[in-house]
């Protein structure tokens, strides 16, 4: 059955009233992965803005159990909770870790890469909005080249993002998925898909950060879903080592209208210092990603 | 399976992986450093030769080691893990959030020096920095003490809900063979019952663990007031004070099923004793052959070998050393700036006790130097002779070196 918003599980496992910011993409994401997993989960959160969302003690925005662990540490506690409920023979959750990009990208990519290396049993997802937002916008290693922050304030960040989608495929993991939290059904139907698969499965979910990025808080799914169609996010699987294009840049790739990148710096005022070279650069770098990934899918 | 007690020549990582078995744990993360790895390899070897049901997390660092045991321990799996030095240090962050967490895991330190520069000796500067984390810690004087202290320390760790460090000297113990009594399974068992865990992860009772606590109580929704962070500290220090009854009980009851008690501290010839060595760990069995021959010369002298760091035993270090008119004190580790962390509490327990010794400090075996029991037994000459207020700084600590 094709999920769609009519037949979406109404079972709601994040409360209403949690503390994220207005127009929070995560708030989005988080929803309808909690949903696809049915809250059969136990949730390991480091320090970030879902920590944010998910209260302070002792009230809580989520129903499902959940532990909190040092920045650096989200995919050990992951491996923790799998072998701990493995030891105690518990074969009723599911193992979901949720970090940010800086929690993943830069101080927690020792313990994911250790726990994917081992093959841990459990699902990562980054939620990415590009840069350190729970403490105010700084740079991380996925903040984008020109974008300003806390701590590339007047010059914008000198270099490229990391690519952690493909670090992680170079771990020979078994399921890999890109969402973005502004196509919510297609995120829904990739968690269920990963839920069905065994072994360590990453996904990294866009979400724009309306006060990190500066655009209104109103205009949250209009972002995501140009960074789509701009081709600055692509959204795809890699399942068992085979790539695909999926939903929305599969049906970009079909019909050939990616729209200029333009349109989607011009709308965030972290981009408002790009020079024009530096615009270039950024859609010769889309160009060849989105080149190389029609490649592929057409390979495989 | 043995049905009786056997005795093996074993070195100390042995003990402290067959004490690991004998407390049957179900999850064991760990890696490699020098002195502790045998540890690592020892458990690794009995889960594979399935001697041991326990799921072994071969981690990529100390920093993940920690935290693989402190999430299996929340899920209610009994874990262990051993480690050395850096280990320890870079561990640092998870030693806070295990015991912030109230989790009953056992860590073995295989105490050694810590850089820069490099060095893979032994001294306690490593068990030492991290005194303030909120573990208990145990120092093994032998082989024998590593094995039956671990299996206590889960024993305690369960009842009062805090982890306990158990610490040896690396290559004094952990890599020099001597005989060990093994219990038998089936009297550990007895000795020590299954963990029951005070957290829960269950979808249709969902608990969120360790989220952002403000400093002040605060109402949760059925409106009861429920501790701030301050009250979440204040207990943590109360079971930690506490704990004592319970390391006395878990010590008393060991002795009582396998032949062995143990306490917070032990003496040594102290009944007649004007003179007290005081040491912790291996040193303090040195301490026992330097306090012989100064016996033999007419001296009256006795040992205090401290057995429990955390919590500190100042009660009943202040009961035993009341007779005491002159203390040496010997530290394998040094508070920068002060004197070793051992006699720091020395004083500090007999202060308004009554005993008014002169206490002097010796900082000795650093990073594997070697401590000879006729440097100690000069030391304390040295602290006894009229003129030790010219000879020796009582500010500072004295150092057995050549400076």
């Amino acid at each position: 059955m094709t999920i769609n918003a009519v037949n979406l599980p109404e079972k709601e496992y994040v409360l209403p009233g949690n503390r994220l910011c207005p127009g929070c993409a995560l708030s989005l994401a988080y929803r309808h992965i909690l949903k696809a997993l049915d809250g059969q989960v136990v949730v390991t959160v480091p320090a970030s803005c879902l920590t944010v969302l998910h209260g302070m003690y002792p009230v809580t925005a989520v129903t499902v159990p959940c532990v909190n662990t040092p920045f650096a540490t989200t995919g050990a506690s992951a491996s923790g909770l799998v072998a701990g409920l493995k030891a105690l023979g518990r074969k009723d959750l599911t193992v979901l870790a949720i970090a940010g990009d800086g929690g993943t990208h830069d101080i927690g990519i020792q313990a994911l890469s250790g726990a994917a290396e081992r093959q841990t049993d459990f699902i990562y997802i980054c939620y990415d909005n590009e840069g350190y937002m729970n403490t105010g916008n700084q740079r991380s290693g996925s903040t984008p080249l020109g974008a300003i922050s806390g701590t590339t304030p007047i010059l914008g960040k000198q270099q490229n993002q990391k690519n952690i989608t493909a670090i992680m495929e170079a771990h020979n993991i078994p399921y890999i998925a890109t969402v973005n939290a502004c196509y919510p059904l297609d995120l829904y139907e990739k968690v269920k898909k990963a839920k069905s698969v065994q072994g360590t499965r990453f996904m990294h979910v866009f979400t724009p950060c309306p006060p990190g990025w500066r655009f209104p808080f109103s205009d949250t799914i209009r972002i995501g879903q140009l960074a789509v169609e701009t081709g600055w996010v692509i959204l795809y699987e890699i399942e068992g080592g085979k790539f695909r294009l999926t939903s929305a840049s599969e049906s970009i790739a079909r019909k050939g209208n990616l729209k200029p990148l333009r349109e989607y710096l011009s709308q965030q005022g972290r981009f408002k210092n790009l020079t024009e070279d530096q615009i270039n650069e950024l859609q010769e770098m889309v160009n060849a990603r989105w080149q190389l990934f029609l490649k592929r899918a057409t390979n495989s | 399976m043995d049905k009786i007690e056997t005795i093996q020549i074993i070195d100390g990582n042995q003990a402290a992986a067959l004490g690991a078995k004998l407390s049957r744990v179900q999850v064991i993360a760990a890696y490699p450093i020098t002195p502790q790895t045998p540890v690592t390899e020892a458990l690794s070897e009995f889960v594979e030769r399935g001697e041991l049901d326990a799921q072994y997390v071969a981690v990529e660092s100390e920093h993940s080691a920690l935290a693989v045991c402190t999430s299996a321990s929340i899920v209610g799996a009994r874990a262990f893990t051993a480690t050395s030095s850096h280990g320890l240090a870079y561990m640092h962050e998870m030693l806070h959030w295990a015991a912030g967490t109230r989790l009953p895991l056992v860590l073995a330190c295989v105490n050694r020096a810590i850089g820069a520069p490099w060095n893979v000796q032994n001294d306690q500067q490593d068990s030492i920095s991290q005194r303030d984390t909120g573990w208990i810690q145990i120092y093994a004087r032998n082989n024998q003490e590593i094995l039956d202290s671990v299996i206590q320390a889960y024993r305690i760790a369960e009842k009062v809900y805090i982890p306990v460090m158990v610490c040896y000297d690396g290559y004094i113990l952990s890599h020099t063979e001597m005989p060990v009594s093994v219990p038998t399974q089936k009297d550990v068992d007895k000795f020590l019952p299954k963990y029951k865990p005070h957290t829960i992860l269950d979808p249709k009772n969902p608990k969120n663990y360790n989220l952002v606590t403000l400093a002040n109580p605060r109402l949760n929704a059925e409106n009861v007031l429920c501790h701030g962070y301050m009250e979440i500290r204040y207990l943590l220090q109360e079971a930690l004070q506490n704990s004592r009854e319970t390391i006395i009980e878990a010590g008393n009851e060991f002795g009582k099923l396998l032949g062995r008690n143990y306490g917070l501290l032990w003496k040594d010839n102290m009944d007649d004793a004007d003179i007290a060595i005081v040491a912790m760990g291996s040193l303090a069995l040195e301490a026992i052959v330097a306090s012989d021959m100064l016996r033999e010369e007419g001296y009256k002298t006795g040992v205090v070998g401290l057995r429990v760091f955390r919590p500190f035993p100042g009660r009943e270090i202040a009961e035993v050393l009341r007779g005491a008119r002159t203390i040496a004190v010997f530290d394998k580790n040094i508070s920068y700036g002060l004197e070793g962390a051992t006699c720091s509490e020395i004083k500090s327990a007999l202060y308004g006790s009554g005993v008014n010794a002169v206490i002097r400090n010796f900082i000795v075996g650093l990073g594997g130097r070697n401590v000879a029991a006729r440097e100690l037994a000069d030391a304390v000459k040295k602290s006894l002779s009229p003129s030790a207020d010219n000879t020796l700084n009582k500010e500072c600590p004295e150092w057995i070196c050549y400076i």
